[in-house]
């Protein structure tokens, strides 16, 4: 199973990845080693077998609604890359 | 260094001295510290350690994954490099509820993804036992720092082996506690459905006092569970056990022959103290489950680490739009592991390939759930090597994934499960330690704890590295 410079470049724009040249070439060989190692998963039939995606059998975990404080501004900014009055500041999203 | 030895004194005897008085909380604080600056400049299990102790009790060491208060934490990345949380993680704050002081922040695979912490932002631990060799990883750095004396116990997080591989290539104990008796909130998030935080100690007793003070519902973790009162063991028979052998777990390609040897030596006395053992099969498990661990867990990461955008913390590469910023953010800020997971879960998750991956990856995760629970229709506990060699060298395996994700080749499908899984120290090979997994069903802790505990005291392993004694 083979990936391709395109489809590595596809995927990294899903991503959100800026790869540079070096690393979609270095990605590509091994993505593709990875993916062919777990497309051993395919050669199980497994037609009426149903999905786990969570190990518990677990349902709707309820907590009660009821209101209680939020995070104050400050430490809400405390990280922030760029603050801007109570808004955090971006670049132009063109 | 007031007369403590960091290297042998336990967490319990350690609640010893402190009631009775014979040493302060600050007296015990110091001490590892002191161990600290003789040992970590070799060992580098830390990546910050706090100098002045809030809580009179057994100090401890937190992996970099779980959010503390006013204390910066990485996760072993440059993209949180600096990022000094304004809440504790649900585990942070039960141990400081419990008096116990944080000695520091351990060293971890960036995002935990890794089995060496060679894939750590800033640099990788060493093996107390061989300092050339890695601890193992991702938690390596708080499996280390217990084994070096350098913390009584420790918290890690497991999500396909990296609290039970460590502990075995360092020499001690570690636990995955069944998922959801363990609250993630505040643990940074790498595979959602798989993560667990866990102890490590250098003893059964230990690692289960931790575990009974960390586990438990939080309705901040709406996927955490009641959790049963936990027994701390204290019987040196194993009447009446059932313990199963996996063929395949125990007969793996790649598994060395001194690993073996030992986990065969630890199942005869554990038939020696009363256990009854027999041969079982969970043909599936093992073939399938690397392939399913690595379409799952990389697919979770994808969604998972998301969130690192450069807009609300941490690291921010300015550029003029948007766009270009959170993308340049990405590219700088994580390293090769957590992008090559990155890209495969996006791949995995992407249109037309859905189901071809993802979606048969969930089934196989289906096929395995049954296998262990057949299992122990006729089995209390199974057991095998953690993993599948001792400690290896700093570089043998970092420049090929492939060949590191095979370290978790016998954690991983019990973690696919859900299941609990123990790592008691069983011998050495070459010098090195050699560890027996221990895996039980849902839930099923107080049975490892006493399963590991009779074991530990019938073996005798020394838990302190030959070259520190």
């Amino acid at each position: 199973m083979a990936i391709t410079r395109e489809e590595v470049l596809h995927v990294a724009k899903l991503a959100r990845l800026e790869l540079s040249d070096d690393e979609v070439e270095r990605l590509t060989g091994e993505l593709s080693a990875i993916l062919e190692a777990v497309s051993k998963v395919s050669e199980l039939d497994l037609s009426g077998v149903p999905p786990t995606s969570h190990p518990l059998e677990l349902v709707n975990g309820w907590g009660d609604d009821e209101p209680h404080e939020s995070l104050p501004l400050e430490q809400v900014f405390a990280n922030a890359p760029r603050r801007e009055g109570d808004l955090f500041r971006v670049p132009p999203t063109t | 260094m007031n007369g403590i030895d960091t290297l042998r004194l336990t967490a319990e005897e350690a609640l010893g001295l402190l009631e009775r008085r014979d040493v302060s909380g600050a007296e015990l604080h110091r001490a590892y510290l002191d161990a600290v600056a003789e040992r970590d400049p070799e060992l580098h299990c830390y990546l910050r350690t706090v100098e002045e102790p809030a809580g009179d009790g057994v100090p401890i060491a937190l992996k970099d994954v779980i959010s503390t208060e006013g204390v910066e934490t990485t996760a072993g990345s440059r993209i949180l490099e600096g990022y000094v949380p304004v809440f504790d993680a649900t585990v942070a704050a039960r141990c400081k509820v419990a008096g116990l002081p944080l000695l520091g922040k351990t060293n971890t695979d960036e995002f935990a993804m890794g089995s060496s912490t060679e894939n750590s932002a800033f640099g990788p631990s060493h093996n107390p036992w061989d300092p050339t060799r890695v601890p193992g990883g991702s938690g390596g750095g708080t499996a280390a720092a217990v084994s070096a004396g350098l913390a009584p116990w420790g918290l890690g997080s497991d999500t396909g082996g990296s609290i039970k591989q460590p502990s075995a290539l360092c020499g001690n104990v570690g636990l995955r506690p069944t998922y959801g008796t363990v609250s993630r909130f505040g643990v940074i998030a790498f595979a959602s459905s798989l993560d667990q935080v866990g102890p490590v100690a250098r003893n059964v007793r230990d690692c289960a006092l931790l575990y009974s003070i960390i586990a438990g519902r939080d309705p901040a973790d709406s996927t955490t569970v009641e959790v049963p009162e936990v027994e701390l063991p204290e019987s040196d028979s194993l009447t009446g056990l059932r313990i199963g052998v996996p063929r395949e777990l125990n007969e793996a390609e790649g598994i060395e022959p001194g690993v073996s040897e030992a986990v065969q030596r630890a199942i005869a006395v554990a038939a020696e103290l009363g256990a009854e053992v027999g041969e079982c099969e969970l043909p599936r498990s093992v073939e399938y489950g690397l392939a399913c661990y690595y379409l799952i867990a990389p697919a979770e990461a994808s969604s998972n680490l998301a969130r690192y955008d450069g807009v609300r913390y941490a690291l921010r590469v300015e550029a003029d739009s948007y766009d270009g910023m959170v993308e340049r953010t990405r590219d700088v800020g994580f390293g090769d592991e957590p992008k090559r997971r990155i890209m495969l879960g996006a791949y995995a998750l992407s249109a037309g390939y859905y189901e071809a991956y993802y979606g048969q990856a969930q089934k196989v995760r289906t096929v395995i759930v049954r296998e262990h629970a057949a299992a122990f229709e006729r089995f209390d506990v199974l057991v095998s090597p953690t993993s599948p060699t001792v400690a290896f060298a700093l570089g043998e395996k970092a420049a090929d994934p492939l060949a590191m994700y095979l370290s978790d080749l016998l954690t991983i499908p019990s973690c696919m499960a859900g299941l609990p899984g123990l790592n008691v120290p069983c011998g050495l090979s070459d010098g090195l330690p050699v560890g027996l997994q221990l895996i039980g069903p849902q839930l099923s802790e107080n049975t490892l704890f006493r399963t590991g505990h009779a074991l530990e005291q019938a073996l005798g392993f020394d838990p302190v590295p030959e070259r520190l004694r």
